[in-house]
C-alpha cells in the first residue's frame, strides 16, 4: 500500500440529483502517487463522483479536502488554485470544436502561465509527441478519430504538469494497443513526475496492470462496498459483487450474467 | 439460431397442445415454427386455461417437433416462466433446446433493479401544476442570475480583463454581420414592397399616393426595419448560437472550460453578444435603406411618382428622431436575441433533442421579447411624445 501523504479526503459524501440519492456516505484517502480506481457498474455514479471531485457538481451533502482544504467550502481564490494543479481528460475528450490541437493544448498555458509565444509552442508540441499526435498541431477536432481526440484531450490535460489527473474511462475506445500504451503512459508519468491519478475505468486489464488503490461502488445498496488494492481485493474480498465484478463473473456472485450456465430447474 | 431458409407456415398445423400427464403437472407439446409473422398462440391464453386447474405444480416442455424459432418462442417462454415463479410452479426447462435454455438463462440474470421502475411513476394532477408552477419560478431566477453573471462580464469585457480570442470575435462579426447582408437585402425589399401596395390602394382613393414615400419610409425606418431584421437574426443567429453552446454542453466542452477556470460566459457568451449587439444597428440601417429601395420600385413604377420626387418625399418625411429609435430597437434587439440563444444554449441538457429544444426555445424567446420590447418603446415613446 502507498504510504504517501493524502492528497485528496473524502469523508461522508452524498450525492445525487434533486431527492434522488445516488450515493451516500463514500469515505476515502488518495495519497500522492497514487493510481486510483473508481469502478462499479455502469449506471452506478462513478462519472458523478469524478464530476464532485473537480469541482463540477456539488454534493449533497460531506466534503471533499484537497490537501486539508475543504474544496466546496473554499472561496474562490483558493478553488482555482486547486483546480490550476488539476488536469482532467473527459469521457468524449471534450475538446473545445473551433479551435486547432494546438490551440486546445496551448489554452491551459496561455491561460495559467507567462510563458511567451515560442516556449508555447515548444511546450504544446511536446505534450502532442508524448501521445503520438506529432504533427497534427493545425488538425480541427472534428478532424480526428474518436481515439485521437482522447489522446488529445490527454495532452490537454496535462499541459501543465499536474500533480492530480483525472481520467474519466481514459480506455474506453481505444484499440488495445493504445489502451495499453496508455497504461505505460500512466505509470511513466507517476514515477517521473509524481503525478496522482484518479481514474474511472471498468477496463479489467488495465485495473490489474495500473492500480494501487482503488473503491468499488455498489449500485444496489448506494454506497461504496469496497476499497484497496484491487489485485488484493481479487483474492480477499468476501463481498461477492466485487468478486464478480473482478473476474468478469467467473466466479462470486451467483446471478451475475455470463459464467453460469447451469440450467434452471 | 434462426434459420433463414424460407420454411412452411403454420397453417392448419396444431403447434401446441397442452397435455395434463397427471393432475399436479402439465407437459406443453410445442411443434412448428415460432417466428416473427407465424401464426402463434398468445402466452395470456395458454395462462388463462393452465390457471384453470388449480393444483399444478410442475410445467414440462417437449420441443420435439418444433422447427425454427426466434424470439416469439422465447417471450412465450418467459412469459410462462413469469407465471410459473408467481405462481409456486416448477418450471421445468429439459425438454427445450439447449439454445433456448441459455438465452432464458441470461433474460433472468440480471434480477430488475429495485426502486427504479416506482420513481417514474405518474404525479397526481396537484403535484404536475406545483412542480410546473416550481420550475416557473426557478427558471425566472436562472434567467435573472445568467443577466447579472452576463452583465458582470460585459463590465469586465470594457475594462479588458476578459478572457476570451480575438479571432472568435472576429468570426462573429463576420457571421452575423456580412453574411446576414443577403437575406436581410431580400425580406427588407419585399416589406418595403408590401408596405408600399397596401397604402397605396388607400391613398390612392383620394388621389394622395405620394404620401406612399412617407408611409414606407416612416414605418420602415421607425420600427420595421428593426423587427424584421431581429427575427431574421432570431431564426439565424440567435438559434446557431443556442445549437453551438448547445452541442458544446452535450462534448463536455463547457465542463472542460469551466475546470480549467476559464469563465464560458466570458469566453463563450460574451464575443456573441458583443458582435450581435454591434452587428444588429448596422443591419438595421441597411434595412432601411432597402425596404426604402421596395418602396421606391412600386412608387416610381406602379404610381407614376417620379424618382427624385420620391426621394424628396421621403427625406422630408424622415426626421433623425425617427432614425434614432429605429437604432436603438436594432441595439436592444441585439442584446435580446444573443441574451436568448446563448442562455438557451448553457441551459441545454446532454442530448441531441435537448440541443434541438435549446434551439427552438431560443428562437421563441427571442421573438417573443422582440415584439413585447417593441410594445414598451413604442408605449414609452407615445408617452415622451417622440
Amino acid at each position: 500500500m502507498n504510504e504517501g501523504e493524502p492528497q485528496i479526503v473524502v469523508k461522508g459524501l452524498d450525492m445525487g440529483y434533486g431527492s434522488f440519492v445516488l450515493m451516500r456516505d463514500l469515505n476515502f484517502t488518495v495519497r500522492k502517487g497514487d493510481i486510483f480506481i473508481i469502478m462499479g457498474g455502469s449506471g452506478c455514479g462513478k462519472s458523478t463522483l469524478m464530476k464532485v471531485l473537480i469541482g463540477l457538481k456539488e454534493p449533497s451533502r460531506g466534503q471533499v479536502f484537497y490537501e486539508g482544504v475543504s474544496y466546496w467550502e473554499a472561496e474562490a481564490e483558493e478553488r482555482e488554485a486547486i483546480m490550476k494543479r488539476i488536469g482532467i481528460l473527459y469521457q468524449s475528450g471534450a475538446l473545445w470544436s473551433s479551435m486547432t490541437l494546438a490551440e486546445n493544448v496551448a489554452m491551459p498555458l496561455q491561460q495559467y502561465t507567462t510563458l511567451n509565444e515560442r516556449q508555447i509552442k515548444d511546450a504544446v508540441s511536446l505534450k502532442l509527441r508524448l501521445v503520438g499526435l506529432a504533427g497534427f498541431e493545425d488538425f480541427y477536432p472534428s478532424d480526428i478519430s474518436g481515439g485521437m481526440k482522447k489522446r488529445a484531450g490527454l495532452a490537454r490535460a496535462m499541459a501543465l504538469d499536474p500533480d492530480i489527473l483525472f481520467f474519466d474511462e481514459p480506455s474506453a475506445g481505444l484499440d488495445p494497443v493504445s489502451a495499453r500504451l496508455l497504461d505505460d503512459l500512466i505509470l511513466e508519468l507517476r514515477d517521473s513526475l509524481g503525478s496522482t491519478f484518479i481514474v474511472v475505468t471498468h477496463e479489467l486489464a488495465s485495473i490489474f496492470a495500473i492500480a494501487t488503490n482503488s473503491i468499488y461502488l455498489d449500485v444496489e445498496t448506494r454506497t461504496m462496498t469496497a476499497s484497496g488494492d484491487p489485485k488484493k481485493l481479487l483474492h480477499e474480498s468476501s463481498d461477492p459483487k466485487v468478486k464478480s465484478f473482478l473476474t468478469r463473473g467467473e466466479e462470486g456472485l451467483q446471478s451475475a450474467t455470463g459464467g453460469q450456465r447451469e440450467v434452471t430447474k | 439460431m434462426v434459420n433463414p431458409q424460407a420454411q412452411p407456415t403454420n397453417q392448419g398445423a396444431e403447434i401446441l397442445r397442452i397435455v395434463y400427464p397427471h393432475d399436479d403437472s402439465v407437459l406443453l407439446h410445442l411443434s412448428g415454427n415460432w417466428r416473427i409473422g407465424e401464426e402463434v398462440p398468445s402466452s395470456d391464453d395458454t395462462i388463462a386455461s393452465l390457471s384453470g386447474r388449480p393444483g399444478l405444480s410442475h410445467l414440462a416442455f417437449d420441443t420435439a417437433g418444433l422447427g425454427n424459432w426466434d424470439t416469439t418462442l422465447l417471450t412465450f417462454l418467459v412469459n410462462l416462466k413469469d407465471w410459473c415463479s408467481a405462481n409456486d410452479v416448477v418450471y421445468d426447462t429439459q425438454g427445450l433446446p439447449p439454445g433456448v435454455r441459455r438465452l432464458i438463462d441470461l433474460a433472468s440474470a440480471v434480477p430488475e433493479r429495485k426502486g427504479v421502475r416506482q420513481e417514474i411513476q405518474t404525479e397526481s394532477f396537484f403535484a404536475r401544476v406545483g412542480g410546473r408552477g416550481m420550475n416557473v419560478v426557478s427558471s425566472i431566477g436562472e434567467t435573472l442570475e445568467f443577466l447579472g453573471a452576463t452583465f458582470i462580464a460585459f463590465l469586465r469585457f470594457l475594462s479588458g480583463k476578459a478572457s476570451f480570442r480575438r479571432q472568435d470575435l472576429w468570426q462573429f462579426f463576420l457571421e452575423s454581420g456580412a453574411q446576414a447582408l443577403p437575406i436581410v437585402s431580400l425580406i427588407s425589399v419585399l416589406v418595403g414592397l408590401i408596405l408600399a401596395f397596401v397604402g397605396a390602394i388607400q391613398l390612392q382613393a383620394f388621389g394622395a399616393q405620394l404620401y406612399v414615400a412617407d408611409l414606407v419610409g416612416i414605418a420602415m425606418v421607425r420600427v420595421m426595419g428593426a423587427i424584421m431584421t431581429g427575427i431574421i437574426m432570431a431564426g439565424r443567429t440567435g438559434a446557431a448560437y443556442a445549437a453551438q453552446l448547445g452541442t458544446m454542453q452535450v462534448n463536455e466542452e463547457i465542463d472542460a472550460l469551466n475546470t480549467l477556470g476559464v469563465s464560458p460566459l466570458e469566453f463563450l457568451v460574451l464575443p456573441r453578444m458583443v458582435a450581435l449587439t454591434i452587428m444588429m444597428p448596422l443591419l438595421c440601417i441597411y434595412a432601411d435603406i432597402m425596404g426604402v429601395l421596395g418602396g421606391f420600385i412600386v412608387g416610381v413604377t406602379m404610381l407614376d411618382i417620379g424618382p427624385i420626387q420620391y426621394l424628396i418625399e421621403t427625406k422630408n418625411a424622415l426626421s433623425l428622431t425617427n432614425v434614432w429609435i429605429g437604432l436603438f430597437h436594432g441595439a436592444v434587439f441585439g442584446v435580446v436575441i444573443a441574451l436568448a440563444g446563448c442562455l438557451r444554449g448553457m441551459q441545454c441538457g446532454r442530448s441531441a433533442s435537448a440541443v434541438g429544444y435549446a434551439t427552438t426555445s431560443a428562437v421563441v424567446t427571442s421573438i417573443i421579447s422582440i415584439i413585447v420590447v417593441t410594445a414598451v418603446i413604442t408605449v414609452v415613446c407615445n408617452i415622451l411624445g417622440i
